[in-house]
């Protein structure tokens, strides 16, 4: 095995899953700090992927910047690490001129909501074929932990010394509302459910957009006083959520303050690459 | 420069937390910024002076560099001092404004930390970024040490507001190189800081609601290049500010400072122009050389923008061969961009020495006394063909 390949421990239930088929071994190990979520998403994307018997090269991986968007790095697909917030109109690109490609892209709140939220309202818009998998963090991880649209109100960051104050952006909530046909909620402390999460996502024609709530101990979890990643794990992703399929049954005031999970909203719309071509199609007709 | 210093404290910073030390003295009204290594410390350390009341500035974490170069140019508009940093892709972003804020003659401060530009990807230093806004209609100012970078902020604040000048500046230092490295620095005493910069009084702003204003306003044919015009004389004339500047410094605190820094020059057949960090470096190699005899110099412009070429042409009268170092390529040009400009400034002139350019450090590859050494061999060389086989190209690794 190269120096960088993972082990999946064996266990009763499962044959263990050979990561090492999509990944490259040779660029590990990753940057991640012990305890990130994103190492946990990255596992369950990769089994999803797996699961959709998709071949590594119908599948180009884009990201933006930040330690989430290093993602594509490790993957052995067709990869692309670009800019600070771009992620999407690069991406875009790509699939208008291969429209064969299955696109996933990588992404932090920051890169995506930030930075890039423009690009995300309009990308949902248009409803172009693709999945956006966003690393919710609720912090700029990779500069150091400055607040992000994402961090709850009140909470600390290395800009945000006595709370933050400004209100969130609801990731899902701003993808419906943008138009993308596709949305959905996971956890990293969920990840069978995230894997299947996932898989629906990538069979979506159109624009899906997961919002995968994982945790960066280093930065949001020091600054917050948890004691450990997975106590962020417990308190954030698995208190702090509830699924979709349980929370009918569930009075209100079991869900106030917490987040759905699952898949929220799947429509089915015209998608961008399809009329482009039919209208390309019309045009040339009429000529 | 003397070493000398008549301000008592020497303490040890990084030139991020230097930076950050001066934005604190100099306690803008208006900071707004956005995070990007190898910068990203200046803002988060002036953060918590801002957090702890230490300065009274508007602190306003935006979303993006477009973000906060545009609300740095409202702010100054509306007739505030104001301040921010970046590097690298968030200059990029940022481009669009530079023009902006220039040509409405708006006196924003920044500092650079100089980092290549993607792609590919590199978070290390090479001057790719502010080259990139050579033509903005910015002031550049380029510091060697953490010392520089400190002393130049108070410096380029003070030429930006000069009512013969409103223009904006930008103070560079080398990413990680001097941004990281701890350095003993002497600091000035807030009063100091104070008397020298003066208060921000601009003569028009939006919030004089007696006087309105407006900004940015369309222009035709008939007049658009004679805002140009005005602006490209406001940006030559800083020279002589910068110049005048440097010396008052100087005769206040003992560091004074000229528009370039001439190290071993006055008897030098072959001289290396550079800026930044790596005049450092070429120093410590032409020590060595001149314990050996050999007449070799340093030419440190520290001011890129407006270019110096006269001071420079007549600082290199006397010279047999000279070598420009560019932490940046400007991709086909005929050579590098400070190259170009020396080349330029020679040319016509009595005497002109050959002169050859080479691309060094992008993305932060070394650049050490050997390498200085190399060069200044290859100017010997020349010396003793009589000619230039390769005017500009990639220095050897
Ligand atoms: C134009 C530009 N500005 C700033 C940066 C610096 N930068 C890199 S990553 C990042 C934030 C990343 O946060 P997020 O997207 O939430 O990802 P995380 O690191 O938390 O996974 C910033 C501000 C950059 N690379 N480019
Ligand atoms: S800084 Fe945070 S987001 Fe980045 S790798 Fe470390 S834990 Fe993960």
């Amino acid at each position: 095995m190269p120096s960088g390949a993972v082990a999946e421990k064996k266990t009763k239930s499962s044959v263990p899953f050979d990561y090492n088929k999509y990944l490259r071994p040779n660029k590990l190990p990753h940057i991640w700090c012990p305890g990130c979520g994103h190492g946990i998403v990255l596992k369950s994307l990769l089994r999803a992927i797996d699961k959709s018997g998709l071949a590594k090269d119908q599948i180009c991986m884009v990201s933006g910047i930040g330690c989430s968007s290093r993602t594509p790095g490790y993957v052995d697909f067709n990869t692309m690490h670009t800019l600070h917030g771009r992620a999407l109109s690069f991406a875009t690109g790509v699939k208008l001129a291969k429209p064969g490609l299955k696109i996933i892209v990588t992404t932090g709140d920051g890169d995506a909501l930030a930075i890039g939220g423009n690009h995300f309202i309009h990308t949902c818009r248009r409803n172009i074929d693709m999945t956006i998998l966003v690393y919710s963090n609720a912090i700029y991880g990779m500069t150091g932990g400055q607040f992000s649209p994402t961090t709850p109100p009140g909470a600390m960051s290395t800009t945000s010394r006595y709370g933050n104050m400004e209100p969130i952006f609801d990731c899902c909530e701003l993808a419906k509302a943008a138009g993308a046909t596709f949305v959905a909620r996971g956890t990293a402390y969920h990840t069978q459910e995230l894997e299947r999460t996932i898989l629906e996502a990538i069979k979506h024609k159109g624009t899906s957009v997961v919002e995968v709530l994982d945790q960066c101990p280093t930065y949001y979890g020091r600054h917050n006083k948890f004691k450990s990643a997975t106590q962020m794990m417990e308190v954030i992703e698995k208190e702090g959520t509830v699924s979709v399929s349980q929370a009918d049954k569930l009075p209100p005031e079991k869900l106030k303050g917490k987040l759905l999970r699952g898949i929220l909203y799947r429509t089915e719309r015209t998608e961008y690459c399809e009329e482009y071509r039919k209208l390309m199609e019309k045009a040339q007709q009429t000529k | 420069m003397e070493p000398a210093t008549k301000t008592k404290k020497q303490v040890g910073l990084t030139g991020n937390s230097a930076v950050a030390y001066a934005m604190k003295q100099i306690d803008p009204d208006v900071c707004a910024a956005y995070p990007i290594t190898p910068s990203t410390q200046i803002v988060e350390d002036f953060s918590s002076y801002y957090a702890d009341g230490k300065v009274g500035t508007e602190l306003i974490t935006v979303e993006s560099e477009h973000s906060a170069m545009s609300a740095c140019i409202g702010a100054a508009a509306a007739g505030a001092r104001v301040m921010t940093t970046t590097s690298s892709q968030g200059l990029a972003l940022m481009w669009e404004m530079l023009y902006v804020a220039s040509g409405l003659r708006l006196p924003v401060v920044m500092t650079v930390v100089n980092r290549a530009l993607s792609a590919p990807i590199s978070i290390q230093c090479d001057h790719s970024d502010s080259m990139g806004a050579r033509d903005s209609g910015w002031i550049q100012i380029y510091s060697e040490t953490v010392q520089e970078a400190y002393d130049n902020l108070f410096q380029a604040l003070r030429v930006a507001e000069d009512a013969r000048v409103l223009t904006p500046a930008m103070v560079c230092m080398d990413g990680f190189i001097t941004s990281h490295a701890i350095e003993n620095i002497a600091l000035l005493d807030d009063s100091e800081v104070k008397d020298f910069i003066g208060e921000y009084r601009p003569k028009r702003s939006l919030l004089d609601v007696d006087n309105p204003i407006t900004l940015g306003a369309m222009t035709l044919q008939d007049s658009y290049m004679d805002f140009k015009h005005e602006q490209s004389k406001a940006i030559a004339g800083a020279k002589a500010v910068v110049a005048e500047v440097g010396k008052e410094f100087g005769e206040r605190f003992g560091r004074s400072y000229g528009l370039m820094e001439c190290y071993r020059l006055e008897d030098a057949e072959a001289v290396v122009i550079v800026l930044n960090s790596a005049a450092g470096t070429t120093k410590v190699a032409i020590d060595r050389l001149r314990d050996k005899g050999t007449k070799v110099g340093l030419l440190k412009p520290r001011l890129f923008r407006p270019f110096p070429h006269e001071e420079i042409a007549s600082a290199l009268a006397g010279t047999k061969a000279v070598c420009v170092l560019d932490r940046a390529d400007s991709m086909s040009g005929f050579g590098g961009p400070l190259f170009s400009e020396v080349r330029s400034a020679l040319y016509g002139r009595k005497g002109c020495p050959p002169v050859i350019g080479r691309i060094f450090g992008l993305g932060g590859r070394d650049y050490t006394v050997e390498h200085a050494f190399g060069v200044f061999g290859e100017l010997y060389d020349i010396l003793e063909k009589g000619k230039v086989e390769k005017p500009f190209g990639y220095l050897k690794p």
